[in-house]
């Protein structure tokens, strides 16, 4: 996945249009949509966590607050408005919002790795604890109670622009996540080649030689924050029509683990390894949903052991090695060291 | 009078219970870099140890400062030799794995002790003051707290192993170099701040019901105490313990627990931005 | 599935009204499918275990009975795991994929609001068999369990008959809590009473020692706790812990439904009262032999609670309802149980409401001795009055609203 200029860019968009197509058209044959729609989503959800921490070094412990936030925003502002198309556009607008604000008081805080972890993981801790306790009749925003631990249901579903009528569930809402999935992913990759992409690499490699050579580090980190919460918000709202409710616990630390798992497991500096991670990851928890032998969650904690001591690169760095290994024949595989934030020195 | 008196005790035991469910994963952080997220887990398994050994017919009181300390810093040791051994030095790679391993006791308390409440009564009455009631319990709590804090300034300070270990922390080649295994200090060190979680489960079992998942209700407050805490060890968990103690009780007491849990978190976050490192990086410094 | 994929994908989006009607015509001769949905596993799973084996004991006594219309009674069940969101997960499966004839289930009023809209969207009959606050009003549902008129009306005047007119309320902090608290409030001012103070905890809080001092600042007569699930049991462990068990008597509109007093020692818990519909203590030939049918098929009958057996007489309701339309499509099913449809069972003759769909009840006075609830007063069939007097159904059959009391 190195970065690359002119015709490799053009082919690498190629690449991602025609096996992203294929696999949207194709997956549907060989597993239900429903399903399909929340990996979707969820994939969507790790590519947010994964620019930002795979790329630009953040490491986000509460991304599912933006998650949640994008929700949220999609069903209060759908409940005011009555149909979906502009709550959309509020759903990534508000988190990146929130997060740019966030993002400023941390980044031009100079504050260090784990800092930022315990503050963005507060964050999300406030949000949750806050939330759970609007129950009560005075929380209203316009006509949408916020129900605190109940959440909100009963609002708008994703229906075609135009259209409040003409909604959107099933399989038609599987089309639209996963398009939606491809055009972030194709955003992400041009991102990623914009100097603006560039750049940011630069600071997660080495933040004092980017900033010796004039560049505004603090400002740079805020917006691919902000950039990232607006994907996850974006997510948040494709969850929201989904699951047809949003709750608190969008916003738990459960979900915020999650969320980081996917992106271990699929490989992280990578832009396909968190959607692979978020899919492998899910679909497990999903098939051990529906058996009583083993808990899940003693599972997917042992999946995720054995790959931080195993295979702490993930799944995509080792696919990617295999792919080069199979049609390159003696092309020497590309190692990359994995960034995973540095040790503090506190 | 009698109410300030109660307030008093309430903040009092707020600070204690905060240092008591920091204090193990102070150790292994501060000493050891290794950030437990485990370490909420690592408490609910002291309590289970401990309600298991009431059940048994063993003395509450031994029950909970002596098996589960053991079973848990046993449970630590093993764990430290198959997980964390091979990563230390690789910060947040210990986070994760440790996640995974709290993932892992959490299905594994579900496998074994059923998904419900369970709990153990507490072994003290209350008492009053004037016209009011005080759970006795919250006393005992404190002064366990006080004096697990003196313990440890007294092992780190005053013992060979106290002397070694803090020298292993900061130049472990040197210690090395002196003939002390780091492998071994680790190894102990992490065994330690483990039995230290399974006195803390084993000391909150009956002040709440017991659930397989109740360990994120700890983990989240202990990270946050230790982070603020800073890089000196006991002085950190104390006035960091003691800062958001404070502010928690006095927003529970005037208007709910809710917002006084949501008042620490908002002082955590404030008290980051302005010292980044913690209190005692700015305070305390050079202490233990 | 293949069959229904392609359906999908054929007809696209602008079909999806049509898709929701129900699935009657998929043969009548496989077994009648009825959807469950429960948290047997997480913080709710005390309450929600017993009620899965209920409705398998009642389905199992069905079938034994011979079935429904010469048809077998097969379960469709998911464990929500105490998640709010797996609800509407799970119900959108079960009327779009599985095409289930009836959905049972739901515990925490905030699952039943999860799932009302979804399956009333599906046009899937939805029954929800547990106490709750009141108020709900639309056709497509049942309720069985008690309400604040059939419940609080009677608990609250015995409770400060007990103590005194000073009240403090501490609920859990969601719907239920919330309407229940307002209900308790309006009662307590019925009776000549006033409300000291009412506080709202979150599912999750565990440490009510801040709390336990500000009770003793306005010193109450009484406290009455609708507090829900696990986290909250310890405010009955630490209430007892400062001696306050001593000082003040606590009620409770929830404590018991999940077998909390058999959890907490006879120290703890003795004296707090309580009013249900249903308490294993009942001496009567429906219960005992209903005791006999548990023991028989699970052994241990010490895990049966209130809520069980409402859900066990929820799917008995329905399976009546179904008997006397003679098919299971929804509305003739409806049609049937409005017909002031009654059975007897374990908690004694339920009866339901055609104006509102709750159900008319036995209600018992109770309080905590040793572990037990010992009877002190039954009443009986007392009609929902709170939903009766803002929900009419038979004028309005098109309403789908949660009334809430204001004061």
């Amino acid at each position: 996945m190195a970065m690359t200029t002119g015709r490799s860019a053009a082919r690498d968009t190629g690449v991602v249009v025609i096996l992203g197509a294929l696999l949207v058209l194709g997956l549907p044959l060989v597993a239900d949509t429903n399903m399909l729609t929340l990996l979707v989503i969820y994939g969507m959800l790790a590519l947010s966590l994964g620019l930002i921490w795979g790329f630009g070094g953040i490491l986000c412990f509460g991304q599912a607050a933006f998650f949640g936030l994008g929700a949220y925003t999609f069903a209060i502002a759908g409940i005011n408005i009555g149909e979906s198309t502009l709550p959309l556009v509020l759903s990534v607008l508000v988190p990146a919002a929130v997060a740019a604000l966030l993002g400023a008081f941390m980044f031009y805080g100079r504050l260090g790795d784990v800092y930022l972890a315990v503050i963005t993981l507060v964050f999300s801790l406030i949000l949750f604890r806050w939330l759970n306790t609007t129950a009560g009749p005075a929380y209203v925003i316009g006509n949408a109670r916020l129900g605190g631990f109940n959440g909100i249901p009963g609002f708008p579903l994703l229906n075609v622009p135009g259209y409040p009528r003409w909604e959107l569930w099933g399989d038609p809402l599987y089309y639209v996540a996963a398009v939606a999935l491809l055009v972030v992913f194709l955003l992400v990759s041009w991102l990623l080649r914009s100097s603006f992409g560039r750049i940011a690499i630069g600071i997660r490699e080495n933040e004092e030689r980017v900033s010796l050579l004039g560049y505004d580090i603090r400002a740079r980190k805020t917006v691919l924050f902000a950039i990232g919460a607006g994907i996850a918000g974006l997510a948040g709202a494709l969850f929201a029509a989904w699951a047809e409710v949003v709750t608190p616990s969008l916003f738990s630390l459960q979900q915020s683990a999650e969320i980081i798992i996917w992106c271990i497991v699929g490989g992280l500096g990578t832009r396909f390894g968190p959607v692979l991670g978020a899919a492998v990851v899910t679909s497990v928890k999903i098939t051990l949903g529906g058996q009583a032998m083993l808990d899940n969650m003693l599972v997917l904690g042992l999946i995720l052991v054995l790959f931080v001591l195993f295979l702490p690169r993930g799944i995509a760095p080792e696919l990617a090695r295999l792919w080069a290994w199979a049609i390159g024949g003696n092309r020497k595989p590309v190692r990359r060291r994995a960034p995973r934030g540095g040790v503090a020195d506190g | 009078m009698d109410l300030s008196v109660v307030i008093l005790i309430e903040v009092l035991y707020a600070i204690a219970s905060l240092a008591l469910i920091s204090a193990g994963l102070a150790v292994v952080f501060g000493m050891m870099k290794v950030i437990n997220l485990a370490h909420g887990e690592f408490m609910v398994l002291g309590g289970y140890a401990t309600i298991t050994a009431v059940g048994l017919g063993v003395n509450i009181f031994i029950a909970m400062l002596i098996i589960a300390p053991i079973v848990v810093g046993l449970f630590g040791l093993v764990v430290e030799r198959l997980v964390f051994r091979h990563l230390y030095g690789r910060m947040i790679d210990t986070m994760l794995a440790s996640w995974g391993l709290s993932l892992m006791m959490i299905g594994g308390f579900k496998m074994i002790f059923g998904n419900t409440t369970t709990g153990v009564a507490g072994p003290i009455p209350g008492f009053s003051v004037g016209n009011y009631q005080v759970n006795g319990y919250n006393l005992f709590v404190i002064v366990v707290s006080v004096l697990l804090l003196v313990a440890m300034v007294a092992v780190l300070r005053g013992t060979r192993f106290g002397l070694v270990a803090r020298g292993t922390m900061q130049r472990s080649d040197m210690a090395a170099a002196m003939g002390h295994s780091p492998d071994r200090v680790y190894m102990t060190t992490f065994a330690l701040g483990s039995a230290l979680a399974g006195l803390a489960g084993g000391v909150m079992a009956p002040l709440v019901g017991l659930v397989p998942t109740a360990g994120a209700a700890f983990i989240a407050k202990a990270f946050i105490t230790v982070i603020a805490g800073g890089p000196v060890l006991v002085a950190g968990l104390a006035s960091a313990a003691g800062t958001f103690g404070l502010v928690n009780q006095v927003f529970s007491f005037l208007v709910s627990p809710v917002v006084g849990d949501v008042a620490l978190l908002v002082a955590a976050v404030v008290l980051l931005r302005l010292i980044p490192r913690g209190i005692t990086s700015r305070f305390f410094r050079g202490r233990i | 599935m293949t069959l229904n994929r392609r359906r999908f994908l054929a007809t696209s989006a602008a079909a999806t009204g049509a898709l929701a009607l129900p699935t009657m015509a998929l043969g009548q001769s496989g077994p009648i499918r009825m959807g469950s949905v429960l948290d047997v596993s997480g913080i709710f799973s005390a309450y929600g275990e017993p009620m899965d084996m209920a409705q398998r004991l009642a389905v199992a006594e069905i079938n034994a009975d011979g079935g429904l219309l010469g048809r077998e009674v097969e379960i469709v069940g998911f464990d929500t795991q105490s998640d709010m969101a797996l609800y509407t997960q799970f119900a959108q499966r079960l009327v779009r994929q599985e095409r289930v004839d009836v959905v049972q289930g739901g515990i925490l009023s905030a699952s039943r609001e999860a799932i009302r809209q979804t399956l009333r969207r599906a046009e899937t009959l939805y029954f929800y068999n547990v106490q709750y606050e009141g108020g709900v009003c639309d056709r497509n549902v049942f309720i069985n369990g008690v309400t604040p008129a059939q419940q609080a009306e009677v608990l609250v005047p015995w409770a400060m008959s007990q103590s005194g007119p000073r009240v403090y309320i501490l609920a859990a902090d969601y719907n239920y809590g919330q309407i229940t608290a307002r209900w308790l409030q309006k009662y307590v001012g019925d009776n000549g009473g006033e409300t000291v103070g009412v506080d709202f905890f979150p599912l999750d809080v565990a440490d009510f020692g801040s709390t336990i001092a500000r009770i003793q600042t306005v010193s109450p007569d009484l406290v009455i706790a609708p507090l829900v699930g696990g986290a909250h049991l310890s405010f009955f462990r630490q209430w007892a812990a400062s001696g306050m068990n001593e000082r003040i008597p606590l009620a409770s509109t929830t404590m018991g439904v999940g077998n909390e007093h058999r959890v907490l020692t006879p120290e703890e818990g003795n004296g707090i009262m309580v009013a249900y519909n249903y308490a294993q203590e009942l001496d009567t030939p429906a219960n005992n032999a209903f005791k006999e049918a548990w023991a028989a098929a699970y052994g241990d009958t010490s895990l049966i609670h209130e809520i069980a057996v409402s859900h066990y007489m929820g799917v008995k309701l329905w399976a009546e309802g179904v008997r006397q339309a003679g098919t299971t499509e929804r509305m003739p099913v409806i049609e049937a149980l409005e017909d002031n449809l009654s059975i007897e069972g374990p908690s004694g003759v339920m009866t339901i409401d055609p104006q509102t769909h709750h159900a008319t009840l036995d209600v018992h006075l109770m309080r905590f001795e040793n572990q037990e609830m010992a009877l002190v007063e039954s009443l009986s069939q007392r009609p929902p009055v709170d939903t009766q007097a803002v929900c009419d159904l038979i004028a309005n059959p098109d309403e789908n609203t949660q009334f809430e009391i204001e004061i």
